[in-house]
């Protein structure tokens, strides 16, 4: 079967949404719900993210999100359990975010397999840099239909660029500024010039603009550049106690894609 | 050079750069340039005149005298406590700051536990006018309030961490996330040997001082320049790789690395990481970890706060592996009491960090005539207060 990230990018080119939220977060069964609401409301792509203890990226809120998850029994094993039937309601592409020590530990090679198993297109390693993934572990996952997403920042060299073009499936994760997850900032506050930069290279991979994205006008903006924008800090704040998951989704997706 | 690192930055398995893409320019501009730097003549000359004048090296090597009949065999101390801030760890700091210069950074940030490193840094900042940022955990604010009150003097920011344990580790987290922030204008003095290639060998080359002025000493003060054996203390590991480091080669020479067992190694109050550690992925290395099966790092615990973490350096990493050094670890009590021994048979209060290196003396079989080195990395001054609530004075 097609990579479902392929089919997306081949059928929706513009405003996609993709929406992180850490696994086990705000309660540890609470993973399919979150994934099964946030396709019905209109969602292009979703991000689960592996808690784990050391977010070296992350800033306080996803932080906060792993170690509540951690706490709630959150682990790599235990969420392979619970995505073990999600395709059976879930069509649009997932993807596994995490710190690469987790996947080392339950194995690189069993976990791309278990990937494969449940459905899942793609992973986002943050701390797997492009030299490690190429040398020791792309095999593996081409074999398992898993693209691994790499990231750019406004600081990586054109000649860099080219290269994780190059080795990238799926799409590029582009960093919208030198920052941790959810910087919180305003729409003027993004490196436009590295935007159009990056809109001037002609890719073969399509981009999706993360880090710093948490409203209407921040996504709309960033998809002027890209052919979407990523959303996870933003989100993972918006889980309200006195509100039932299904509401806050819904309400939290319909404030984002307002204009869009 | 068998030990030493190779191109990519790894020692054996362990190594590496395992760094997010928001760190790669940095640590890309420093892997390229930080040989040809600290190598230049220029950058050798000033860095050797701050040693002599500033941080007050050679620092002596002292046959302990006393100390060597007690236990029956030579002993001798290597006083990195002497040195200027009390530790060993201005020896990387002034080579780091130089290098910061080199490559026009206009701040500084760093992570500390004991404080020592801390202190170390905000000293070479105040020296050269650049602005210091130090993360501690906040447990590590409230236990090494000394240290804490000198990087202020100093006139360094010092930001408490509440992640975490609020130890060394979070930290570094900290500090990690920081310079992702700050990419363009800061450079991240790292206190030990961990974190990316080329910190882990950038620091030991800062340190090797150390085992450099020993076998000097040695040659002086003994007719030979190898001792019987080096020991020194082990968190991260920096003191150790700078008094191992230019004996490495010479096999003859036994290195003996000491870990903290806080509480012992059976218990869950340990931060013994080669005795209860696996291999894993943290801080940006491929090293030896205090981790769960689902791979999330646990909490070290040790007296010491310098020695409070959970990883190792991975050149003591592939020094166990190969069986080049032998690692050993002392308990809390063990190490107290080792620090009470040398405080009153020679006079000389050590650091907790350091008093696990005197604690191996009572763990191995010496001979009358072995030369033992114990690297004393650092004084105890910052610990009086510990020592005075254990031993009731």
């Amino acid at each position: 079967m097609k990579n479902r990230i392929n089919q997306l990018f081949e059928t929706k080119k513009e405003n996609i949404l993709s929406v992180y939220f850490t696994a086990g977060f705000p309660n540890l069964s609470d993973t399919v719900q979150i994934i099964q609401e946030l396709e019905k409301n209109g969602v292009d792509l979703i991000e689960i993210g592996i808690p784990f203890s050391d977010p070296t990226a992350d800033g306080p809120t996803i932080q906060h999100s792993s170690e509540v998850a951690l706490k709630n029994g959150m682990s790599v094993k235990q969420l392979f359990e619970q995505l073990k039937e999600i395709r059976e309601s879930v069509k649009i592409p997932l993807i596994l975010m995490g710190y690469f020590n987790p996947v080392l530990q339950f194995g690189v090679e069993a976990f791309c397999k278990k990937c494969h198993e449940v459905g899942i297109d793609g992973t986002i390693l943050p701390d797997l840099p492009l030299e490690e993934f190429e040398e020791h572990y792309k095999d593996t996952f081409i074999k398992n239909n898993l693209h691994n997403i790499l990231l750019i920042t406004p600081q990586t060299s054109e000649k860099r660029i080219r290269q994780i073009d190059n080795v990238s499936e799926g799409f590029i994760y582009m960093v919208s500024s030198a920052s941790t997850t959810g910087a919180g900032k305003k729409v003027e506050d993004f490196h436009l010039d590295y935007f159009e930069r990056i809109q001037q290279m002609n890719l073969k991979n399509a981009r999706l603009i993360g880090f710093g994205i948490s409203d209407n006008a921040t996504f709309t903006n960033a998809c002027n550049y890209a052919n979407g924008a990523i959303i996870g800090s933003a989100f993972v704040k918006s889980f309200d106690k006195n509100v039932t998951i299904k509401k806050s989704i819904s309400s939290f997706v319909k404030h984002i894609l307002l204009h869009a | 050079m068998k030990y030493q690192v190779n191109e990519k930055g790894y020692y054996g398995e362990f190594g590496g750069a395992w760094i997010p893409e928001m760190m790669f320019t940095n640590i890309d501009e420093l892997k390229t340039r930080y040989l040809e730097i600290i190598e230049s003549d220029e950058f050798r000359k000033e860095f050797d005149q701050l040693m002599k004048d500033y941080v007050g090296r050679p620092s002596p090597l002292y046959y302990a005298s006393r100390l060597s009949e007690y236990f029956g065999s030579k002993v001798y101390l290597k006083r990195e406590d002497l040195n200027h801030t009390g530790s060993h760890k201005l020896n990387n700091t002034i080579g780091q700051i130089l290098l910061a210069q080199k490559l026009e950074k206009t701040r500084i940030i760093a992570e500390t536990g004991a404080g020592q490193h801390g202190v170390a840094t905000a000293t070479v900042c105040a020296l050269k006018g650049i602005k210091c940022v130090v993360y501690m955990g906040a447990l590590d604010v409230s236990r090494q309030a000394p240290n804490v009150k000198k990087m202020k003097m100093l006139g360094a920011e010092v930001i408490p961490v509440h992640s975490g344990n609020k130890t060394l580790k979070d930290a570094t987290n900290e500090a990690m996330r920081d310079w992702i922030n700050n990419p363009e204008d800061t450079h991240y003095i790292i206190g030990s040997v961990v974190g990316p290639h080329p910190y882990p060998d950038m620091v030991a080359r800062f340190q090797s001082i150390i085992s450099a002025e020993m076998k000097s000493q040695l040659k002086e003060q003994t007719g030979n320049e190898f001792p019987t054996r080096v020991l020194a203390c082990v968190g991260g590991g920096s003191n150790a790789a700078g008094a191992f480091y230019h004996f490495l080669d010479d096999e003859q020479v036994e290195l003996i690395g000491v870990e903290a067992a806080g509480k012992g190694v059976d218990t869950p109050e340990t931060a013994a990481t080669l005795t209860v550690g696996s291999p894993g992925v943290l801080h940006s290395s491929k090293t030896m970890l205090m981790q769960n099966t689902d791979g999330q790092i646990t909490e070290p615990y040790s007296i010491s706060a310098g020695l409070d973490y959970p990883g190792i350096g991975p050149l003591h990493a592939h020094l166990h592996k190969t069986g080049r050094a032998k690692f050993l670890s002392a308990t809390d009590e063990e190490v107290l009491q080792a620090a009470l021994l040398l405080t009153q048979k020679e006079g000389i209060i050590p650091a907790l960090e350091s008093a696990h290196a005197l604690a191996a003396l009572n763990k191995i079989k010496m001979n009358p005539e072995d030369i033992n080195v114990v690297n004393l990395s650092g004084s105890g001054n910052k610990d009086m207060e510990t020592y005075l609530d254990y031993f009731g004075y």
